[in-house]
């Protein structure tokens, strides 16, 4: 009795087949929102289900596998999907976004260049980018059919109409190979360059939606704007507090109940390798400040 | 030496053959043929279930005939049959060279969205790429049919019923069509709203050369709007010919009746 209870990362693989063939459809049309006959897995919808099939139907036994959700590696989210295809398939995981070959995500990109060995795997929610203003789905089908997405600027202008810039910070709306437009799922608008001309392969799962689709690597990826209000990547303004990064994409820490914050890579790995590397920020812990003061 | 403008005038804009329109044994429509030209107000009136709204559904190009065939002379001069558009020139037509007021404003206009982006999107929607030009133009508009500027951020659920039909009417025209449905523009409002919406769709159709196919049961509209009149029963066009001409001096016996049932004033 010894035979694995499961198939290698869970999936029987008449379900990978067809996974694959949905993924193998969505790289041939970038941005096009493939149907997929999403299973149900064993975690909550909003959990990360399509992101799970289509690491599963990628996942092969020489992979090294890294999740993140929010940029970190040690959240419950990622740790428990980490651990899932650890068990699985048995797969060897790391947190080095340069070492692992899938990186599974939600709501970040690394900070760290992708390169074309690597796959990127991301979380999605809800993939039409045209929900919230047409909310039947035949339309929106026929809106993609015929790209009619002048409704997708109407959006950005009820941003500036009230607040007086785009003031959509997250899931911000793209145009991928000049043809479809795509939500890129939650990231911040900040990662959306880093769409644009990617060594990685691009992967979108969405398992409630069933949809999946995808940018295939070195594509063409425009962030949606108004020639006079242009896209802007946004960043709080101030170096992390614990590697002194200047460029990289902060999380924002209420440390009391006095008005006391801090800003922190939300890459972990990012950071993590900085501070190894020697650098530090303005409240970097003990150790360095002991070595400081020697 | 020709006179290019008059010689566009003397071809029909749309014009109707045949059409007929049925559901299983029911005839909703039969045998309907008329030809519009550009500038002209045409109203089609008669009571509910005369066919009047399948009629404009089927010119409009939102239902296909059973018989008959719509044609349409595009931008470029070139008249073509409705039912060999692709959808795609179909659906671009509808928001550009044409427009359609619904009797209801909430499936004309976004409900959610401020009154500026209503009457930008199809500004939007053929490419229009500058925040400041299309919040200027969809102001420009407002200030034409007569809504206050300093609503513009407004959503139109925050509007009166008067106020939310003449927002459709902006919407519609921003792109300058040619040709413009309506239907019933006027019902549900109240006599005082009505008349200063009236008078506003009057002089805009002067003012922009627009040709407009207008159903409606109420022959007072009719007369103040419209040029031609067609009275429609049992899914038949019973009368037709000039506006003062069908209510001051009506033929058919039915025509008769619909003009002697409007309460004297």
């Amino acid at each position: 009795m010894n035979a694995p209870a499961y198939n290698f990362a869970y999936l029987d693989e008449q379900t990978k087949r067809m996974i694959r063939r949905a993924i193998l459809k969505a790289i041939a049309i970038p941005g096009y929102q493939v149907p997929f006959a999403s299973r149900e897995m064993p975690m909550p919808y909003g959990w990360g289900t399509g992101g799970v099939q289509v690491t599963a139907a990628i996942l092969g036994p020489a992979d090294v596998l890294k999740v993140i959700d929010q940029g970190s590696d040690d959240t419950t989210n990622a740790i428990s999907i980490r651990k899932f295809f650890a068990k699985t398939a048995g797969v060897a995981t790391t947190t080095a976004t340069e070492e692992a070959t899938v990186i599974q995500t939600r709501h970040r990109i690394p900070e760290a260049t992708l390169h074309d060995k690597q796959v990127l795997v991301y979380q999605v929610p809800i993939p039409e980018p045209l929900r919230f203003l047409e909310p039947r789905e035949t339309e929106t089908r026929r809106m993609h059919a015929l790209a009619e997405y002048g409704l997708m600027h109407v959006k950005l202008y009820e941003d500036i109409a009230r607040f007086g810039h785009i003031s959509t910070a997250y899931a911000y709306p793209v145009k991928v190979n000049a043809r479809y437009v795509m939500d890129p799922s939650p990231t911040p608008k900040f990662d959306n360059p880093k769409m644009d001309n990617c060594a990685a392969l691009q992967l979108f799962g969405a398992g409630r939606e069933k949809r999946i689709y995808a940018i295939p690597p070195y594509t063409q990826v425009v962030s949606l704007d108004f020639e006079d209000h242009p896209f802007e990547a946004y960043r709080f303004n101030a170096p992390c507090a614990l590697c002194g990064a200047e460029n990289s994409y902060l999380d924002e820490i209420v440390t009391d109940d006095k008005g006391g914050r801090m800003f922190v890579c939300s890459d972990t790995d990012y950071c993590e390798g900085r501070q190894a590397a020697g650098h530090h920020g303005a409240l970097s812990a003990a150790p360095y400040k002991e070595k400081a003061h020697g | 030496m020709v006179d290019q403008a008059a010689l566009e005038n003397d071809q029909p804009l749309l014009v109707a053959e045949a059409l007929s329109k049925s559901y299983g044994r029911i005839a909703a429509c039969r045998d309907v043929s008329f030809s519009l030209y550009p500038g002209e107000v045409l109203a089609i009136v008669g009571e509910s279930g005369s066919g009047k709204s399948t009629l404009l559904q089927m010119l409009s190009g939102q239902l296909t005939p059973s018989g008959g065939q719509v044609s349409y002379r595009m931008r470029d001069g070139v008249t073509r049959d409705l039912t060999s558009l692709g959808e795609a020139e179909r659906r671009f037509l509808f928001r550009t060279d044409w427009g359609y007021v619904h009797q209801d404003p909430a499936q004309g206009l976004r409900m959610a969205v401020s009154a500026g982006a209503n009457v930008g999107e199809r500004l939007m929607a053929v490419g229009w790429n500058h925040y400041g030009r299309i919040r200027d133009t969809a102001s420009d508009w407002l200030t034409r049919v007569e809504i206050d500027t300093a609503r513009i951020d407004d959503a139109p659920r925050t509007y009166s019923g008067g106020m939310r039909q003449r927002l459709q009417i902006a919407r519609n025209l921003v792109t300058e069509p040619r040709l413009v449905f309506m239907d019933e523009p006027t019902g549900g409002l109240d006599v005082s709203v009505q008349a200063r919406l009236l008078d506003l769709v009057r002089s805009l159709v002067a003012e922009l050369h627009l040709a407009v196919v207008i159903v409606t049961h109420d022959l007072a509209v009719a007369r103040l709007l419209s040029h031609r009149v067609m009275v429609m029963k049992g899914g038949r066009v019973i009368e037709t010919g000039l506006t003062d001409q069908v209510l001051d001096d009506p033929r058919e016996p039915y025509t008769q009746l619909l003009v002697s049932s409007i309460l004297p004033p």
